[in-house]
Parts: C-alpha cells; structure tokens; sequence
C-alpha cells in the first residue's frame, strides 16, 4: 500500500473581504528548531510606526483580521499568522505531540525574527490568542508598543470554573468528537453571532478545517487549557498572567459582551490585570468581536493613530496610576464641590430638608446623621473608593441619603433609567463593573433575577427566608448600626467618580456617562446661578432626579405623593399640596407630568389654587416642551415664569429659555432653545466636518458644549467617548442647530435625522412645525430616503384628531400615500422639496418622553414602501 | 456647430433639434417621414447606410435619438432599428470624421427589475434588461460607448420618462386609459419615479453636445428631472392637467403580475401589435421605485432642469385645455 502525499491546500481564491495579495506561505523554524511552513497574511506596508502582530484563537484563522487589514492606517505593517496547524499553516505530524501554549509563543517569537520585525510591535488578540499575544509581548518588552485584546481569557477568576462551553469541548470524550471527528467546534464558533453572520464568510472561517486531519489542533488547542493545576501548562498560563501586571504600555480591550464563552467576569480580570485599559464594549457583540462589529477595526487603527497623535496618547499603566487630578481653568473651589458639605454644616438643624407630601419630612440634622451613619458603615461593609455600585432605589428619602453616603465614602453610584426596561437596565447594569448593589422592593429581586453581581445591600430589613433565598448581605439600618461603631471613611476628592448615569436610549442605545465630583458640583453652581435660586427657593421635585439636588443646594424640598417615576399620575391637586408642603417657591417636573396637571386643573380648589399661586419659578426638564403645554401652564401657575432648559445626560443644563423669550423669538428654523447658560459655552461644527466650529450665527452644525459640567467620559465606551470629544474639550450632542443673531440656539433635529439632498442638507425640525401649522396636521415626522447625499424628503404626518395610541418605539405605522389636497397642502408650507406625503397610524415615540419621535425607525418604514419593496 | 439629429419626428427629437437651431445651430435631422424639424430633413432609415451617410456628412456632432420604442412586436424589429441603426451611425461617423457622438439611451438599459433607489448610472447589460426594447437598446449602447477614441467621442444620455405636450407615447396612453376609467394604481401606489419633462430633457441633450469631448465621452449618465415622486401621485397630477377623471381602480400588485404575464404571453401568441394595456414590464415599472443619484450628470453637464414639473404640469394642463393642438 503506497500513502500518495496530498498536497496542502492553499487558501481559495473568493473569501469575501480577503485581499490575495495579504497571502504569503513563509519557511520558519519552530521553536525547537524544526522547519514549518507558515501562511500568515501580511499587508508588506513599510513600518514607519510600526508592525501590528496579530494573532486569531481556536478555531479561527487569520482570516479574522481581514478588517484590520483593510482598514489598516499609513505608516503601519500588519502581520497575522496562522498558527501552526491552524488555518493554511503546516499541520502537525501524526506522531507529534500537540504543542502547547509556551510552545506557541516561542513559535511566535521565532517567526516574528525570521520576519525580521524588530522595530515597535502592538500586539492584537483574539481567544487563545490573546493569550499567546501577550505572552510574546512580555516576552519582546523592548519592542512592544501597545497591546490589544479582544474576547479571550489569561487567568480563570477565583471561584470561576472557566468558561462552561470550553469545559464541555474540553471533556476526554467530548473533545475528539466535537473538535476533530466533526466540525461541530469549528462551526460553533461562527454559529454565536445574532444576527448571523453571512454564509460565506461561516464557510471562510471553516475553509481551512475540511477534515479530520486538518482538525487536529483545533481539538489540541482545547486540551491544552490549563483547568486543573496539575496541567502541563498551567504554571506557563498563571506565571503570564500575573505577569502583565509588568506591561508599562497602553492597551485597549475590545469586547463583546454577549459572548457565551469569556463573559463579563474575564472582562473585569483583565481590566484589573491592565488598568491602564481603554476599552470598548460593542453592544449586541458576541464573542467573534471583529465580525460582530467590524467597526472594531476602525477602533484599532483609530487607536494606532492616536498612539502616535501627541496630545492624544493612550494612558500607560503609570500615567493611570499618577496623581489624577488634571489640570483645568476652572478650578473647582476646593471648598463648594463637596455635595455633603451642607448638610454637616446643619446637623443640628431640626427644619425639614425633605417632604413626602401627606407623609413624613426628615430633617437636616436627622438626614445628615444618617448620611455619616451609613457612609461609615458602607466603608466597614467593605464599600471601597472607587468602587460601582448599582441602585435599584425609587425614589425617596432612603436614595437620598443612599446616595450622599456613598459619595461620602467615595464610591460611584450606578443608576439606570427604568424606561430601559428590564433587558435594558440588565444589559446596562451588567457591562458597569458593580461591586455592590443597594435595591429596596421590587428591586431586590431584579437584581437577582439580572444576575447582577457583587453584594446586595436591601434598603428595609427583610425576612430571613428572602435574606438566604436572595443573597441579601446587609439592610441599611443594620449598615447605620455598623456605622455607628466604625470609623468614619476618608473623603473622596474632586476629581474621583461619583457617579455613572445611564441615558435614557431615547436618542439611540442606552450609554453609562461618567461624572466626577467636580462634574456634579459644577452642575449644582449652574442650577442655582441659572435660577437665581436663594435660601428661600424650598422647591418641589416633580422630576425625580431633582429630589437629589435638594441636600447639595442647601434648599428643602418636596415631593409630590405619587410614584415620582410614574410622572403621569401627578395631578394639579397633588401638585399644589406638595407646594403647600414646604411653601414651594419653585417646581421642577417634566413634561409628562406637567401634561397632566394641565389636564386635571379644574379639580384644584381655592386653597389650592392659592398655592401654587405662590409658586415663582417653574422648570421643565427630561423632554422637550411644547409651547402650547407651557401657555397652558399660564393659568395653573399663574405668578411663576416658565422656564426649559435644553441638555442631556451628558451636560445639563446647556441653554435655558422662558415661554416670554420662546414668544420674543417667534417663527423660525427649529425649536428656540435660548442663550447659553452662563458658564456653558456652544458651538456649531459644519455638517460636512470642514472648518472650525462657529461660535455665531450663520452655520448650521452639530452643536458642540464645553463646560465644567459637562460629562467626563462614557463608560466602557472608548470608541464613543473618542468620536464624541472632537475638538478636544467639547462634547459633540449629537444635536443639530444654529446660532441666531441674538445669540439663541436652535435645535433642528438629531444629526443622524438630517437629510442630504443633493441640494445640500435639510434638517428636520422646522419641516415639521411648519407642516403641523397645518389644521388637518396632528404630528409630523421629516426623513430622508435614499442614499446619503442624494436624499429627498418624505414628510409622514399623524392627522388631527387621530386616536392616541400608546407610545411604542416599534411596529408598523400603517404608512400610506396621502391624498393629493393632503399632499399639496404639504408641500406649500414646507419651505423645503417634498418627494412624498404620507400618512401614518402613528409615530413611533419613546416610552420614557413620549415625545422623541425616532425618525430613524419612520425612514425605514418609509423607504421600505417608497423604494416599492 | 453643425449638428445631427435622428429621430426628430419624436416629441424629445423634435424639441431637441427645436431647442439647437434656437442657439444658432446649424441642424440637420434624419428620419423616415417628414417631421417639421428645424433646418435641413435627411428622409431615410437609420439602418440604411447611404441614407445615413448623406446625413452625417459635415457634422461637427451626432445627436442619436432614432430608436423603435414599444412593448410589442418581434424582437428582429428592435434589433434592426436600434442595435444596426446605431451600429450604421457609428460607422458613418468613423468614415465621415464626424468627431463627437451623443449616444441617447436609456435607464432600462441596466434595470434587471428590481428597484433603483437613488443610483448613480450604472453599466447597461443586455443580459439581464427586461423586455426587447431595454435589451436592443442596452446592446447599441454598448456599442456606440465601445467605438469612444480619440477620433470619435462617444457620450451616452438616458433621459427618463420624458413626458410633456403632445407625448404620444407614456402621457397620451395614460390619458386615454384613465379617461376610459382604466387606469390602474397598481399596489401601494407608493413607489417614488422620477420623470424628466421633455423641455428639461432636451437642454440635457443640447448640454450633452458640448459636454461630449471636452468634458465627458466613454460613459454613461442618466438625466432626470431630480424630483422622484410616488406614482399614485404623478398619476393624479397627470388625470388632473388632462382634466380626465383620478384614478380609482385599485390592483393588487399580484394581481398586476397575473394580468401583465397573461397579456405577454396573449400577445406574444396573437402576434398583436397593438398596446396591451399591461405588461409584466409595466407592472415592475410601477411598482418598484425608480430615481437617481443626479449628482454627477448635473457635474458633468453643466446643466440643471429649469422646468420641473409644477412648470411642466401647468404646460400640460394649458395644452389640454387648448384641445391637443400640434406640437
């Protein structure tokens, strides 16, 4: 019997995205000497900055770095291998045992040097390659120039059993079948992805894995994971790992949280192990990151750029570790950032600070007494600076003082929005890093049920049986007795975080935005120099959020007697015997809520009426406001001015503007959002990212904020974080709008809701007004179909009178061609081209507002019928 | 400049050829009966050399337009007149020195049926262009682009929809179905078409004749109106300014389909020459979008529609009220 030796097969010619010319077949020796024919893809550009080592896991091939490739920047080689017995590189003799991860690292080092690259190295990996990336880049510290890592693991997490799939594929008996005699491995690990990855590139990943043979270290690379101590390569694993705590270098971690397999538990090992780690979560990513999101190689080369960008330099290990205080021209004085300082100056103040209308007060000293109580006893707790903790808290005098103790001992607090819904604040509280969850009622169980992790902290005492069936470590008035006996915590500084706030999703996916102290103190300052608010101004929190200002503003306050989170229960009534409560001079409350006191003012009485007669100031935040809705306010709250502020999560208040000033402004192009705030200043970048920012009237733009206030960062969001800081220093709102010639702003829409047209850019805020001017208009909506910048304008309208259907952000809108005296109606007040009228059952609004109408959802209903599809 | 225009008895030949002698141009037209065109009248068939090269004798340009548009009749029809009548104006133009050449083709050229949102002209291929006419004319049109040398310049022009006072070809047919309460809306009615109103088409083609050479030869562009609207609504504005009744027959677009392949395959077995009244090709014509990325022909030609068709309408509702007169 004669073995004819079978040629290797090289790689096929049509693999989407994989340019031929990348493919080389190189001779190398191994790490013992022996000659090995190595496929590795290789983009051959000079390295003027330097060379990109990239290097894919099990059972993946180089393949998966084709956008790197692509999207590669000047001045940059990027080089990525098929390990030995991977992809279209040698297999492995029958008769030779598998190689193990030291080996594979050697491997590396020894093609690396035959490739002759011996200038700057950033290492990139994937999987098990990222941990044999980084065990060539402590191996080569002289040359590395940064780290990147995608999904992977180095070290099992203490009373972690490793990843579970993993451990299943690694079973003696499941290993052969699953990995070698079937591709079940193989196609596994492309089969992750939702939505699916297309079929041709599932079969590219499993182009080089067509038989047994040409499995076989796909199965070795399972074993070779070190489980149990007493595996070969577990001293080379855990040695590497505790290792990286050498690497002075920056690094960036690129993740996919809904991997099965390297969960968020690896994410944090990692992050600890690299705390100098930028990082970005690609939301909705599985565990194949850089298919997933293919925008994580626009990440990379972004990131390489910056590298060698001066002023934009990734952090190393020990500018993180530095002082970080960064110097700023507004300084924070050192004495107001503090947002417990009031409340130790009045402990021994017997006034009420807080109101529930109809129930109890707490008082300033009470409160504060409670706040060092607690701040104690969350420190003896082992609450630590620095450290996340979520909250699952409604509203009441307990977030309060939650809140100001944990400050107090310089933890962050987590708060998601509960319009996230429960998918929403899971996804968004699991990717926080939390050490400790605080959670009262409903909350306790949600918390458990998101799988949440870290201790539970409930805010009432709970019963032994819900305390052992939910984990529950401590109650609060367990934590104040502790407190009581413990030393009080050192105090956090101004530029520590305090506080991670998740936005609504209203405006697109739900992002966490970190502010520090000095954020919120400066927030606080323009709060209260915006409104003019003095030791008089007692006010009522209609709008949850505010409730918290109270303590750090020194003003007492109070809140309505209803669910503060369910704002359209509030009516008129309630409204004014909060008011009567504390002798309100001001009322804070969205307009959600406002809507309804409007609605419901016939049931006040005189007494009532005279209330809130008294009332000077009102503010309406969360959502725009309509004009009609504020002069109808007129008569409910006949003494006070009316005031919006405009702003988002990331930077509030940015402009205010009063129902006399929106009045003065009249018709124009957009809603009239007022003059910056002082302290807060706004520019506009041109649409088409030419030219600076302007500062006065004449460019339509993104607008830009930049104050003291304004957000640090997003969490976890590096990408984001990076595109929305350009210039440096300002925050980009994603807002579109200009400057008048009084200096007012107007907002004309989001900026991924302006059309294009080949005329130039129509923004759609002021289409939409003009069409709901009309009478037989209810609600309109402008989009664009087509392609980017040869749009045309299709104007969706809700005619009067329709029935009000609950808000939804999704379903079909029941879009139809509208009847021809519609359509010319349209068209005449425009003030723009419309290509078609339609109308619709309705808009799709968020469920937080049920205001923000999501045109991007209205474009795609709309090109679906236009386009005849 | 002394200009050639073929196919001047048609309503954009004759507006085209019109349009050239009003800025001074010296126009001859070639077709088979007397037009009414400006200037000189070549009588011959566009398939007929000699005829052909009496024609092109001279010309600074070439402006060809003569092409057999229809949805019936055999396709030997559709090749000889647009695919050998181009292949004979190319070669007459080769031999004469005539040194530039607008090829007018159309947008059908590369519509394989689906819809076309906003696209920049892409190339025509015979392969997979629905119906004789798109194919014929596909294939002549890579034809004139394959003759582009230095000696020839060769610019292709896909004007679509023209419509306009006395249109005997989309506006008359509409008119007459939807005055018989025939004219279907066939499903949504939503689908955006855009259309060029003749006028606008034929300052494209004059602005293709200079452009043709100098700025722009070897390719294709598609010439639009620019203002892509719903066919539901270029229907009732049309029943409108020809004061026939709005549309209210209502067809399912299956349906459609159904009714179109059953008239293709009656007609195709009847070998009837007259208009069915729908076609598998009209059923996709109205009911997938069509309109395009006009960005680089308004570039190129230096050329925007001064019409439209607010202006456009009101011209055709003026001419109905006048009672048809001749254009």
């Amino acid at each position: 019997m004669s073995t004819a030796v079978q040629p290797e097969p090289t790689v096929p010619t049509d693999l989407p995205g994989l340019d031929l010319a990348w493919s080389r077949v190189v001779t190398a020796a191994d790490s013992e000497g022996v000659e090995r024919t190595w496929h590795l893809l290789d983009n051959g550009a000079e390295p003027v900055h330097g060379t990109v080592l990239c290097v894919h896991g099990n059972p993946t091939w180089s393949y998966l770095w084709r956008h790197v490739l692509a999207h590669a920047p000047d001045g940059w080689r990027v080089v990525a291998p098929d390990q030995l017995g991977m992809g279209y590189s040698e297999r492995l003799r029958d008769d030779e045992p598998a190689r193990t991860v030291a080996q594979r690292v050697a491997d590396l080092g020894a093609l690396t040097d035959a490739l002759g690259i011996d200038g700057p190295v950033v290492t990139v990996g994937h999987d098990w390659g990222g941990m044999i990336s980084l065990g060539w880049a402590l191996e080569h510290q002289d040359q590395l120039r940064a780290v990147v890592v995608g999904n992977t693991a180095v070290a099992q997490p203490q009373g972690d059993f490793g990843p579970p799939l993993i451990r299943l594929a690694h079973l003696p008996g499941v290993r052969p079948l699953g990995c070698e005699l079937t591709p079940i491995f193989v196609r596994a690990t492309t089969a992750l992805s939702r939505p699916a990855l297309p079929r041709e590139v599932r079969d590219a990943f499993a182009a080089p894995y067509a038989d047994r043979r040409r499995r076989r270290s796909v199965g070795d690379f399972v074993a070779d994971i070190p489980f149990s101590p007493g595996h070969p390569s577990h001293d080379v694993v855990y040695s590497y790992a505790e290792r990286l705590q050498q690497l002075e270098v920056p690094a960036l971690l690129l993740w996919g949280p809904r991997d099965p397999v390297f969960g968020e538990v690896y994410l944090r090992d990692l992050q600890e192990r690299l705390p100098q780690a930028q990082v970005h979560r690609f939301e909705g990513a599985s565990h194949l990151v850089t298919e997933d999101a293919p925008e994580s190689a626009e990440a990379v080369a972004a990131w390489l750029r910056d590298l060698d960008t001066p002023g934009a330099e990734p952090p190393t290990r020990s500018s993180t570790r530095g002082p970080k205080h960064r110097a700023t021209e507004h300084a924070v004085d050192p004495g107001a950032w503090t947002p417990w300082a009031e409340l130790e100056a009045r402990a021994d103040d017997p006034s009420p600070v807080l109101t529930v209308a109809g129930h109890d007060s707490v008082s300033w000293g009470a409160l504060a007494r409670r706040v060092a109580e607690l701040a104690a006893g969350f420190a003896a707790a082992g609450v630590r600076r620095g450290d996340r903790v979520g909250l699952l808290v409604e509203p009441s005098s307990d977030l309060v003082s939650v809140v100001y103790a944990l400050w107090r001992a310089g933890a962050v607090v987590v708060v998601v929005d509960k319009g996230l819904g429960l998918a929403g604040m899971r996804r968004a509280l699991r990717g926080s890093r939390l050490q400790h969850v605080v959670a009262g009622g409903p909350g306790l169980a949600a918390a458990r049920a998101m799988g949440l992790p870290g201790t539970l902290v409930s805010v009432r005492p709970v019963s032994p049986l819900t305390r052992r069936a939910l984990r529950v470590a401590h109650d609060l008035d367990g934590l104040a007795a502790l407190g009581r006996r413990s030393p009080a915590p050192a105090a956090p500084g101004p530029e520590d975080d305090c506080a991670v706030l998740f936005t609504s999703g209203a405006t697109g996916p739900a992002k966490g935005v970190v502010y520090r102290h000095r954020h919120f103190a400066a927030q606080v300052a323009l709060v209260r120099r915006t409104y003019d608010l003095g030791p008089d101004d007692r006010f009522v929190a209609a709008f949850a959020p505010f409730a918290l200002l109270g303590p750090a503003l020194g003003l007492a306050s109070a809140v309505p007697d209803v669910d503060v989170t369910a704002p359209d229960r509030l009516t008129a009534p309630l409204l004014a015997d909060a008011v009567a409560s504390v002798d309100a001079r001001v009322v804070f409350a969205s307009p959600a809520a406002l809507r309804r006191v409007v609605a419901t003012r016939d049931e006040l009485t005189d007494a009532q009426r005279a209330s809130l007669g008294s009332v000077r100031l009102l503010m309406s935040a969360g959502a725009p406001v309509p004009v009609a809705l504020l002069r109808a306010l007129r008569d409910v709250l006949p003494a006070a001015s009316l005031h919006t502020p405009y702003g988002m999560t990331e930077a509030l208040p940015v402009t205010d503007v009063s129902l006399e000033q929106i009045e003065a402004a009249g018709e124009g192009d957009g809603v009239c959002v007022g003059r910056p705030v002082d302290g807060v200043e706004v520019a506009l970048a041109p649409l088409d990212g030419s030219g600076e920012p302007a500062t006065g009237p004449g460019t339509t733009g993104e607008i830009l904020v930049r104050g003291d206030h304004v957000r640090d960062r997003y969490d976890a969001r590096w990408l984001t974080q990076r595109a929305a800081s350009r210039p440096e220093g300002w925050h980009r709102t994603g807002d579109v709008g200009h400057l008048d010639d009084a200096g007012r702003l107007w907002v004309e829409g989001r900026r991924g809701h302006v059309v294009t047209t080949a005329d130039g850019v129509v923004t759609p805020v002021g289409v939409e007004q003009r069409v709901e001017s009309l009478d037989e208009v209810g609600s309109a909506a402008a989009v664009g179909v087509g392609p980017a910048g040869t749009q045309v304008l299709a104007v969706v309208v809700v005619l009067a009178g329709a029935t009000a259907t609950k808000p939804s952000p999704r379903g079909p809108l029941g879009l139809r061609v509208a009847g021809p005296d519609l359509t010319s109606a349209v068209r005449r007040v425009a003030g723009a081209s419309v290509a078609a009228v339609l109308t619709a059952d309705r808009l799709p609004l968020d469920v937080r507002h049920a205001s923000k109408v999501d045109r991007t959802e209205v474009a795609r209903q709309a090109s679906a019928l236009l386009d005849g599809r | 400049m002394r200009v050639l225009v073929t196919g001047a008895s048609g309503l954009l030949g004759r507006t085209t050829a019109r349009a050239l002698a009003a800025r001074g141009d010296e126009v001859t037209t070639l077709q088979r009966r007397p037009s009414g065109a400006p200037g000189r009248e070549v009588l011959g068939d566009v398939a007929d050399p000699e005829a052909v090269a009496r024609a092109v004798a001279g010309q600074d340009a070439v402006l060809h337009l003569a092409a057999k548009v229809d949805v019936v009749g055999p396709e030997a029809d559709y090749v000889r007149a647009n695919v050998e009548g181009t292949r004979v104006v190319v070669e007459a133009c080769r031999r004469a020195g005539a040194p530039r050449l607008v090829q007018v083709s159309s947008p059908s050229v590369a519509h394989a049926g689906h819809s076309l949102v906003g696209v920049p002209a892409a190339p025509a291929d015979p392969a997979t262009a629905r119906g004789h006419y798109a194919r014929t004319k596909a294939a002549s049109e890579l034809l004139a682009l394959a003759a582009d040398s230095p000696e020839l310049a060769v610019l292709a022009v896909r004007p679509h929809l023209v419509w306009g006072p006395g249109d005997t070809q989309l506006v008359a047919r509409l008119v007459t179905r939807a005055r018989a309460g025939r004219l279907p809306v066939l499903g949504t009615g939503a689908a955006l078409i855009d259309t060029t109103y003749v006028d606008d088409a034929a300052t494209a083609l004059v602005a293709a004749v200079d452009a043709c050479g100098p700025r722009a030869h070897g390719t294709a562009l598609v010439v639009s109106g620019g203002e892509p609207r719903p066919v539901a609504d270029v229907f009732a504005r049309l029943c409108r300014a020809a004061g026939a009744p709005q549309p209210r027959l209502r067809l399912p677009v299956a349906a459609g389909r159904v009714a179109g392949a059953a008239c293709d395959g009656w007609w195709s077995l009847t070998g009837r020459t007259d208009t069915p009244p729908l076609t598998r090709f009209l059923v996709e014509q109205l009911t997938t979008a069509h309109w395009f990325d006009q960005r680089r022909t308004r570039e190129v030609l230096d050329w925007r529609p001064s019409v439209g068709l607010d202006a456009g309408f009101e011209a055709l509702a003026r001419w109905y009220t006048a009672g048809e007169p001749p254009v």
